[in-house]
């Protein structure tokens, strides 16, 4: 009886499990696989190569300098999807008037419901030299000088696409942030403000600590995140000018669809898994540390 | 010294008043750029970027419409659509088992659906191109599908069990002394009391394949089957001289995605609490 009551369970996770074991964790195995290998284009046949792709990546300034824009992309992600989105929800919530907080957070919220494509293209064309606004507007200030093409430019381009990104993305996170900050009771406010507690001092002592959780859970994500970058470069500079705003996935979009490396790629795929994993352990390690803890 | 901080006081609220107001500037401004440019004609376009419109002519979204926009709006609708009635009813049928059933392995079952939420979809795309070539099915609506069920998954089934684990036991067996079985409880039962959560799964999940780009790219290249996101490129890069049809487009895309936000707004904020917020 008992046995055949848990063997009944499976029938309730086997759907979801095997969707997950076919389409999802078995390409994972597959593409360590293809790593080692090498994918002969024509005659579409393949041979075991060993670490020879990996050789490969260390040796590919490409590749370190798109790994070096996804940590940039991490870095300034950070700062404003996290760190800024937190200051921003406490001052939303801060606002006396219910129906400006609740405007401000849906406004704010806009841009992450339209697509990264649809973003990406808006913003090509406000980085445009001739009829986007962002020249425009600095023409109209007497700032002349800084005026550029924008995403033409290797030293510009991959900051051009990263300012969009936050444009697209900080509203959701202020989002969350604010449901958080509504989860903080608000005698803790009261009897900070009976103390005599400033502004300041009560968003540091009171919000930042009881918000913590959903910090940690930002951080992830957003680590997670700024490696898996891929719609809003292809759309706004396909990795250009001369690779300068390539990243991971975009990289590897080229080297597997592009020159058909297919080995390559996978390497290169291998090494954003490693990195996302080693963002997801960090994670498992601080909760669980916060539970011995409590 | 009372007078002093409270002018303080005013001064920092009104600063911070305006800042707020210049940041939803900031945000509105570009989109509002799009949606007025869809109206200009490409001469006016590159004339003063700021100016209005000289007429509300619908010439460019007509023009978008026909040139493609309408069957990329058709099959975004069918991928949503489909998708996101299969992820939500599958992660809700694992949610029950992981938080009602007996499992043999339980914690491993949990963290293998779980897992999925870690995993980039960049790090499967190689071999998953492989197999679904290999399976036919490359080039497919059911490409699209499968894909997008199997990674939303996860995170759908995340948000959906840590629902149901609230829900007090004493219900299930309620039922089960009025005679009816498990399935019988889910769907009649469990079922009706999630609604709250499946409601913002079902709006996550739409904002997701609505707005999902690398593997609409990469699954359905070449072919005639494109949602939005990818069409929308396609008609820049074949009427890429005509830009002010490429900003119709893109307002096309953008207004269904934001009216299904203004009009959900409140159960998408509810879920977003029950499901991220804990």
């Amino acid at each position: 009886m008992r046995r055949h009551r848990r063997t009944r369970g499976w029938a309730w996770v086997a759907p979801a499990l095997l969707i997950l074991g076919v389409f999802v964790y078995l390409p994972l195995l597959q593409n360590l696989q293809y790593s080692v290998m090498e994918w002969d284009i024509y005659g579409g046949g393949s041979s075991f190569v060993g670490m020879a792709n990996y050789e490969k990546l260390v040796g590919d300034p490409v590749f370190w300098h798109a790994l070096l824009n996804n940590s940039a992309y991490a870095a300034v992600s950070l700062v404003c999807q996290v760190f800024g989105a937190l200051l921003l929800a406490a001052l939303v919530e801060g606002l006396r008037s219910e129906r400006w907080r609740r405007a401000l957070r849906a406004i704010y919220f806009v841009p992450s419901a339209i697509s990264l494509t649809v973003a990406g293209l808006l913003f090509y064309f406000i980085y445009e030299p001739e009829l986007g606004i962002l020249n425009a507007a600095l023409r109209g200030v007497g700032l002349d000088s800084l005026t550029q093409a924008w995403l033409g430019q290797e030293g510009t381009a991959i900051w051009a696409v990263i300012a969009m990104s936050q444009w697209q993305g900080f509203g959701y996170s202020t989002l969350l942030f604010a449901i958080a900050i509504q989860r903080i009771p608000q005698d803790l406010y009261d009897a900070a403000s009976l103390d005599g507690v400033g502004p300041v001092r009560r968003f540091l002592q009171v919000t930042v600590p009881l918000t913590r959780e959903m910090t940690g859970l930002m951080i992830i994500v957003t680590l997670s995140g700024a490696f898996q970058v891929f719609n809003e470069v292809m759309v706004m500079t396909s990795g250009g000018p001369n690779n300068s705003s390539q990243v991971l996935v975009s990289w590897l979009y080229r080297m597997g669809f592009g020159r058909n490396d297919f080995g390559y790629a996978a390497a290169i795929a291998t090494v954003i898994f490693l990195l996302t994993l080693g963002v997801a352990l960090l994670q498992l390690a601080i909760t669980r540390k916060r539970r011995v803890e409590w | 010294m009372v007078t002093r901080t409270s002018l303080l006081g005013v001064v920092a609220r009104t600063f911070v008043a305006s800042f707020l107001l210049a940041l939803a500037v900031v945000v509105i401004y570009p989109l509002l750029w799009m949606v007025l440019n869809g109206f200009k004609t490409n001469s006016e376009l590159f004339g003063n970027p700021f100016a209005l419109p000289l007429q509300l002519s619908w010439d460019n979204y007509v023009k978008a419409w026909n040139r493609g926009v309408s069957s990329y709006l058709v099959t975004s609708i069918l991928v949503t659509v489909t998708s996101t009635i299969a992820t939500v009813f599958i992660s809700a049928w694992a949610a029950y088992g992981l938080t009602r059933m007996q499992i043999p392995f339980s914690r491993t079952v949990l963290a293998l659906i779980l897992g999925g939420l870690m995993l980039a979809p960049a790090v499967a795309l190689i071999p998953l191109v492989k197999m679904f070539q290999a399976l036919g099915l490359y080039n497919t609506f059911w490409a699209l599908l499968i894909l997008y069920v199997a990674f939303r998954i996860p995170f759908t089934t995340f948000l959906i069990r840590a629902y149901m684990v609230d829900l007090p036991l004493e219900i299930d067996e309620a039922a089960a002394v009025d005679g009816a079985g498990k399935a019988r409880a889910f769907w009649s039962i469990i079922l009706p009391m999630c609604k709250p959560i499946l409601v913002s799964s079902v709006i996550l999940n739409i904002l997701f394949t609505w707005n999902e780009y690398l593997f609409a790219m990469v699954f359905t290249s070449g072919g005639d089957l494109q949602t939005l996101p990818i069409g929308l490129t396609n008609l820049m890069s074949k009427h890429g001289t005509e830009y002010p049809v490429v900003f119709a487009g893109m307002t096309i895309a953008a207004v269904p995605v934001i009216l299904l936000f203004f009009l959900t707004q409140k159960y998408f904020v509810r879920g977003l609490a029950d499901g991220v917020g804990k």
